[in-house]
């Protein structure tokens, strides 16, 4: 059907399965040009019905059965059915290959701005980043879910929904506290899984021998206690539900394995919050680019490009902070302004960004953003890369409040004094430990009462909300005993306490 | 390369147990609300979802967050007119000040979850409301229902269908009628001087054919039918005297909902009448059979000589399977009871499928005059029943359905 001169790939809206191909080939070739290092890709057309499916399951092509994935669903879908809400055109999920979701009721160009999207933005960047990296494993995700949803279903036909229900919950409950930050957890495999499952459970049940019961208790004597008082766990613990897999007086076999599914998956999760601005600036930095050159080279035609510009204009759209429509800053629009930015940083710097930027400018911008996708945070990314020209477009602005003042402060502007100060805070606004609060394990009195003693790190008296007394009823119930937070504050120590024991 | 697959004809209800499992842990506030959804529907329109609302604070999930409150700063976009140093005064809480999380706070202001039950989980939990046994529900529950009809034999089905007879008679056929042309070569060669090694190829052959091969077998065939399109007519008899509080009238509703619904499944077509009476009797709609309120006294006769008249003037029995229900507090006054028992058992039962009485009375401890009357009829098409509570109500229905269903 193509003419020697016509090059278009398509016209109108219609796409098949044959256009589908020919557009991932294109812009696939164009994404090797730009040096795009991605999983290989397996694309899957879905309907809505799906793809409110796939929201529901977190984002997980296959995931356990629990009531609040229900409760998620019907949410959707009755926003959906009522028309409050649209469906997003795509879905991806971070594994190898990446499984991406396509809408049946998408035109073929908005196919094509996902195809661009998801296959080449997000792919190479879940590929490439470090945090993505160091703790997902994408090639075991999918796998590791198989065996978690059976493990599950297994766990309720022995002991019955209800129980293995209560253990989800307060799982869920504690799901941001199952991470750890600090160290490279150890890669998933869905086979050693079960392996190591089965080994441990065969070891205990090796072990056990009745005749030890028989045996008459040592007695101690006065100094083999006070040896063994010792504080436990010498370090503070801040991966919470890990501690409760190791050290629960109480829980069952099963429910550890049940703590340790949801702590795989926090973990699993937890890239994807810290890179929200990032993750979706360059995909959709990548889908602007890609299908910009695919136009340049006569791939697309003129109606091709006005419904992809119209669409991309309305992702990236940033109302500001008395639009009745604000809720926050969009990611969309903060991270392609900033990519966009660096690019024109590297290629048109004026003397500010001489002054601001002396190390990237009049580089190769595919190096730049190759290595600020690879080695960045949204927190430190902004902290980086955010230019004065960006927070004047953006008229960003920070204000302070203060509890115990009457007014709100306006802390700076977009002015030379309030440049550095701004993107300061906007930095500090991605900080993990804004939305989840700082809460570690400091004592288990595992040679007393057993109760364990929580700490709540409180930065500059910004207290938690009551939804924690509810989360310390689930945590005790998976401890079996009493448990205590205290709330602590830099310089003025303890100052309050909850104590919850289990029912 | 990428893959492109084509998922559109997977499974489409993935959520479908997820979903179940959450109406299951809301059991309760949903049969809240599916009960007020009882209360101002109607009758016929009862086998409908329905839209139910749980209170958001009871299905959040609780997390450790950080709250209002402490200090912080912020920083918002679209500055237009404020310079450093500028004081604004504080947003009343909830409003658009922002935290971090911005999201989610319009959602504050509607402190309902709402969603709409499918039919079928909007009258489970009707069920359960009224305590209705497993059997009862199937019975219910089925929109169609239909039988199985023998219609001859077909070459393919399941093993436990399969005609012995008809598929050895089918061999039996196919081996005279292979071996008939073979046996007469035989004899040919046997006749003339065929070479015995031509004789033995051909007995060989002969042999060879199957007792029994594939294409004989036969299986019963069934195939499946909806129930004999038939119609029926139920009339429902109320006292709606002042004695008869809301609350009777709700229980009075269930009661008349479940035997409708029992009978819009047995029958294509159901009227329903709607007599309700005092010292007379009259026939009014729905609406006003639930809704209006009465005074007056109580006669009882005039009730059933109404339901005679409508019967005699448009459902001849022949054509219309008739059922009645009538519920009362059982409140009537000298020899109307036992002349209303008389007029039941001669005039009304003989023409009715089934006639149930409901009474729902203001305390169990004494006999109403109407029960007495009433208990004292024998026959199999009657039953009733007395009513203090929801649970009661399906007992009244029970032989119904115990019959209907055996």
């Amino acid at each position: 059907m193509r003419s020697l001169k016509d090059s278009v790939l398509s016209r109108g809206g219609d796409w098949d399965f044959e256009l589908l191909q020919r557009y991932d080939k294109e812009i696939g070739i164009i994404a090797k040009e730009f040096g795009l290092d991605t999983y290989p890709n397996q694309i899957e057309v879905i309907a809505s019905e799906q793809m409110l499916d796939a929201y529901a399951s977190v984002g997980l092509p296959i995931s356990y059965a629990h009531w609040s994935y229900g409760k998620e669903f019907i949410q959707n879908e009755e926003a959906y059915r009522r028309g409050q809400r649209g469906l997003a055109y795509e879905l991806v999920i971070n594994s190898d290959p990446c499984i991406a979701y396509l809408m049946e009721d998408n035109s073929m160009p908005m196919q094509a701005l996902v195809i661009a999207h998801a296959c080449y933005g997000h792919n190479s960047f879940f590929k490439g980043n470090y945090l993505f990296r160091q703790w997902t494993s994408a090639d075991a995700i999918v796998d590791y879910m198989v065996f978690a949803r059976k493990y599950i279903f297994e766990c309720e036909q022995r002991y019955g929904e209800d129980r293995v229900e209560e253990t989800l919950d307060a799982c869920h409950a504690l799901m941001d506290h199952g991470v750890d930050r600090f160290h490279r957890p150890s890669p998933l495999s869905a086979e050693d899984e079960l392996q190591r499952q089965h080994e441990r459970e065969e070891h205990a049940w090796k072990q056990y021998d009745d005749i030890w019961r028989t045996l008459p208790h040592k007695r101690d004597d006065g100094a083999n206690v006070k040896k063994k008082k010792r504080i436990f766990p010498p370090e503070p613990q801040e991966n919470l539900l890990y501690f409760i897999e190791k050290y629960s007086p109480t829980l069952e076999p099963w429910q550890r394995e049940i703590v340790r599914i949801v702590r795989k998956l926090a973990q699993y999760f937890y890239p994807q919050g810290l890179t929200k601005v990032m993750n979706e600036g360059w995909a959709t930095f990548w889908h602007y680019t890609l299908l910009n050159s695919m136009y340049d080279r006569g791939l697309v035609d003129d109606g091709f490009m006005f419904e992809i510009l119209q669409s991309h204009t309305n992702v990236v759209m940033q109302p500001g902070f008395d639009h009745p429509g604000y809720s926050g800053i969009n990611p969309y629009a903060l991270g392609f302004a900033m990519m966009r930015d660096i690019r024109r940083i590297c290629e048109e710097p004026d003397d500010e960004d001489r002054e601001w930027f002396p190390d990237i400018v009049d580089k190769d911008w595919r190096d730049v953003l190759d290595f600020a996708m690879r080695n960045y945070k949204d927190e430190s990314f902004i902290a980086q890369y955010l230019s004065p020209k960006l927070i004047r477009e953006f008229h960003l602005f920070a204000i302070a409040d203060a509890h115990k003042a009457d007014h709100l402060r306006v802390e700076a502007i977009h002015n030379e004094e309030g440049y550095r100060e701004v993107r300061r805070l906007l930095s500090k606004q991605y900080n993990r430990d804004v939305l989840v609060p700082d809460i570690q394990i400091v004592r288990y009195e595992h040679m007393g009462d057993r109760s364990l003693v929580l700490r709540y790190n409180r930065l500059r008296e910004r207290p938690l909300t009551d939804d924690a007394t509810e989360v310390l009823k689930h945590l005790s119930r998976l401890w079996g005993f009493k448990v205590t937070m205290e709330v602590f504050e830099e310089g003025k120590g303890v100052v309050d306490k909850t104590e919850v024991s289990p029912a | 390369m990428s893959m492109i697959i084509d998922r559109r004809l997977n499974d489409r209800n993935k959520n479908a147990s997820n979903r179940q499992r959450f109406i299951r842990r809301y059991k309760a506030q949903l049969r809240r609300s599916v009960a007020d959804i009882v209360a101002d529907r109607s009758i016929t329109d009862m086998s409908r979802g329905g839209e139910v609302g749980i209170p958001v604070k009871d299905i959040s999930e609780p997390k450790f967050r950080v709250g209002r409150g402490g200090d912080r700063e912020m920083v918002h976009p679209g500055n237009k007119e404020f310079t450093t140093g500028d004081r604004i005064a504080k947003p009343p809480s909830g409003g658009g000040g922002g935290s971090g999380s911005g999201e989610g706070q319009g959602e504050e202001g509607q402190d309902n979850f709402m969603f709409t039950l499918s039919k079928e989980e909007f009258m489970n939990l009707f069920f359960d409301d009224l305590e209705l046994p497993r059997l009862a529900r199937n019975v219910l529950g089925d929109s169609k229902q239909f039988t199985y009809r023998r219609a001859g034999y077909t070459p393919s089905g399941v093993p436990a269908n399969l005609s012995v007879p008809r598929s050895l008679q089918n061999a039996m056929a196919r081996r005279i009628a292979l071996r008939a042309p073979l046996n007469r070569e035989l004899a040919e060669l046997k006749a003339g001087a065929g070479s015995a090694e031509d004789i033995a190829a051909l007995e060989k052959r002969i042999e060879r054919i199957p007792f029994l091969d594939e294409y004989d077998l036969r299986f019963r065939h069934r195939v499946k039918e909806p129930k004999p399109i038939s119609r029926a007519v139920m009339f429902c008899l109320m006292d709606v005297s002042a004695s008869m509080s809301e609350q009777k009238k709700d229980l009075a509703k269930r009661f008349f909902t479940l035997l409708y619904l029992f009978l819009s499944r047995k029958y294509e077509h159901v009227e329903l009448v709607f007599i309700r009476h005092t010292s007379n009797a009259e026939e009014v709609d729905e609406h006003a059979f639930f809704h209006d309120p009465q005074t007056g006294g109580t006669v009882v006769m005039s009730a059933l000589n109404l339901m005679i008249e409508i019967l005699e003037d448009r459902y001849s029995p022949s054509q219309w399977n008739i059922y009645g229900a009538q519920v009362s507090d059982g409140d009537a006054f000298g020899s109307d009871p036992q002349r209303s028992a008389m007029r039941l058992s001669k005039d009304i039962l003989p023409q009715c499928r089934y006639f149930a009485y409901v009474e729902i009375p203001d305390s169990t401890s004494s006999i109403t005059p109407l029960a007495a009357a009433y208990s004292q009829i024998r026959d199999t098409a009657f039953a009733m029943s007395t009513v203090m509570d929801r649970g009661d109500v399906y007992p009244v229905l029970r032989e119904l359905f115990q019959k209907e269903t055996a």
